[in-house]
């Protein structure tokens, strides 16, 4: 994170942030990973970039939480369903204020709290293990069933992938969602349609996704957001406050890989380590847009 | 015989629920046969029937496990077993949350519903996941012993009961203590009973005495943790080793036995009677017990031929 992203983080430190403030730190956010990434030569490039403005916003717009108090009961949960973008989350977690920055580049070492696939156990403000894909919808339905039990009003956001939706786990929870219809659940779709052997059409076509989620019973968004905006993203988040009908589903277009042109949309990034040349090449891409957005403050 | 295992464990559970508000239940549309339907009748707004779906069944339950609740989830053994293991795994035990899953129709319980229904596989499953607790109760007692213990552990503790009305042993002094219960002590054998088979190892302890044979019969509900050095104790003295389960041979009860006894370095004659290698079939619970050598009769012969008497 270069001077100006961390004063930003400083001077704002416990606000919400606008728009542009947040496209900026995305930006930032999303270089961050693609260097750890590389020095590591292990993790998920691909689902972490594409979620990159997501995490961003929700995190540093939206959510409650206390970064000092990570079990705080009244705090908005988050579950990274696809939890392979580990290092989009550690990154968020770690600039949030959860734990140093100066850890992220221990990521995936042993020893490190920073584990393959994010453990709770483990990582201060990772509020459920996840890895195994489909798991996810499932635990946010417990997780906002207790809010109801308890007389809570707390959030509890689920992000998920292509991979996660492949799952029949997902479907058994969106039906149980449907029946409970608990309270601020939402469940975010990072809809940038490649899995790992290849494109979601080619692999196991989705479409129409949407519909998927309404005929199942659920409160779906009336468009899709693009989840690369951030005046899309946090036009979503006034949707999610329009009205009091549950569960929420929300489908964000993006892109895997964002950022570096040559491994946009190609499922060859989704899991592949960051080689010499290509992480020469791409990062200026990253700087670029860094600037671009740095500018617009 | 005494009132059936799921029968004394729903009523438990319904109970223990007036007292302790953390207790919430979850079923997968069998909780007329689970008997959890006492607890969601007398407690609605804590309990969940997820429908058919094992899977989603332990994912919602760990998120009530997260905001400090202590779920019971009740399905069938063989399905939870089966069906949800990458979910106990992952979730349940990886997070070491604090969760009671209640293995209903455990063994051959459910006799008529054939081999797709019958548990033989889930105490080598559950026992492999670090973190989790296994316990397999000898009667209806043990089942609400177990239930009682297990809600005051901070981590998974699977239970696996058993469907029918059985014969009971004597109530243990100290259950939650997870000691080997000895049901009558003895010096030529050592006969490890685990759940349901303690009834018919206390039978066969009057039949081998008939033979001359005194033997040590122990009921052991607590296969993990497993009280080796209770076993071991008895062993040492016997220097003889039957272990009884309703489950395979392979990689349960009598598994853990030797794990526990080989790391002691001792001696001694070793049977191992429980369902071989091989699938189960669809009949009479006793007459497919004893079919699968689960009988006093078969257990006092075993013995016999291990002692070469």
């Amino acid at each position: 994170m270069d001077d100006t992203l961390k004063s930003l983080l400083a001077e704002k430190k416990g606000q919400s942030l606008s728009a542009v403030e947040l496209a900026a730190l995305a930006a930032g956010f999303r270089l961050e990973m693609f260097d750890v990434l590389h020095s590591r030569g292990t993790g998920h490039w691909g689902g972490a970039s594409s979620a990159a403005e997501i995490t961003t916003s929700l995190y540093f717009n939206r959510m409650n939480v206390d970064p000092s108090n990570p079990a705080w009961e009244d705090r908005d949960r988050f579950i990274l369903s696809k939890g392979h973008a580990s290092m989009n989350l550690y990154t968020i977690l770690a600039y949030k204020g959860f734990f140093s920055p100066g850890d992220l580049p221990g990521f995936r070492t042993l020893g490190s709290h920073l584990q393959g696939h994010p453990s709770m156990k483990k990582t201060p403000g990772v509020d459920m293990s996840t890895g195994a894909l489909g798991h996810g919808l499932s635990i946010g339905v417990g997780m906002a069933l207790a809010a109801r039990l308890s007389g809570k009003k707390h959030w509890t956001y689920v992000l998920s992938g292509e991979g996660c939706l492949n799952e029949g786990q997902t479907w058994e929870a969106a039906m149980m969602a449907a029946k409970y219809r608990p309270e601020r659940l939402v469940y975010m779709i990072d809809y940038n349609g490649v899995q790992l052997d290849g494109t979601s059409d080619d692999i196991m076509p989705l479409n129409p996704l949407a519909d998927k989620f309404k005929a199942f019973g659920w409160n779906v968004a009336p468009k899709l957001y693009d989840g690369h905006d951030m005046k899309s993203l946090l036009e979503s988040y006034d949707w999610m406050d329009s009205d009091d009908v549950w569960p929420k589903a929300v489908i964000y277009q993006t892109v895997k890989g964002k950022g570096v042109s040559f491994m946009e949309g190609k499922s060859a990034w989704h899991g592949a380590p960051i080689d010499v040349d290509s992480y020469a090449k791409g990062r200026p891409e990253l700087l670029a847009d860094i600037e671009k957005k740095e500018a617009a403050l | 015989m005494s009132v059936a295992m799921r029968d004394a464990f729903g009523a438990k559970l319904a109970e223990l629920g007036k007292t302790n508000d953390k207790i919430v239940v979850l079923d997968a549309d069998v909780s007329s046969s689970t008997k959890s339907a006492i607890f969601g009748k007398a407690f609605p707004d804590r309990f969940f029937n997820v429908g058919v779906a094992e899977a989603n069944l332990v994912g919602v339950a760990a998120g009530l496990a997260t905001a400090g609740y202590h779920p019971v989830v009740n399905a069938f053994a063989i399905f939870l077993a089966l069906k949800s293991t990458d979910q106990i795994r992952n979730v349940f035990c990886y997070n070491h949350l604090p969760i009671v899953i209640a293995g209903a129709y455990g063994g051959l319980s459910d006799s008529f519903d054939g081999a797709s229904h019958q548990s033989i596989t889930d105490i080598a499953i559950m026992r492999a996941m670090p973190n989790m607790e296994v316990i397999v109760p000898a009667d209806s007692r043990q089942a609400e012993l177990a239930l009682e213990y297990a809600l005051q552990q901070n981590t998974p503790v699977y239970i696996r009961l058993n469907r029918n009305a059985m014969p009971s042993v004597p109530e243990p002094a100290n259950f939650a203590s997870k000691k080997v219960i000895v049901l009558k002590e003895g010096k030529d054998v050592t006969v490890a009973a685990n759940g349901i088979t303690a009834a018919m190892a206390n039978d066969a302890a009057a039949l081998l005495a008939a033979k001359g044979v005194d033997a040590e019969i122990l009921s052991i509900p607590f296969v993990k943790p497993l009280d080796g050095d209770g076993l071991a104790a008895s062993v040492a003295k016997t220097g003889n080793l039957v272990t009884i389960e309703e489950h395979t041979v392979v990689g349960g009860f009598g598994s853990a036995c030797l794990e526990a006894l080989a790391k002691r370095k001792m001696t001694y004659a070793f049977d191992a009677i429980g369902v071989e290698d091989r699938f189960t079939e669809t009949g009479p619970y006793d007459e497919l017990l004893a079919a699968y050598g689960l009988s006093a009769e078969s257990i006092a012969d075993r013995v016999m031929k291990l002692l070469n008497k």
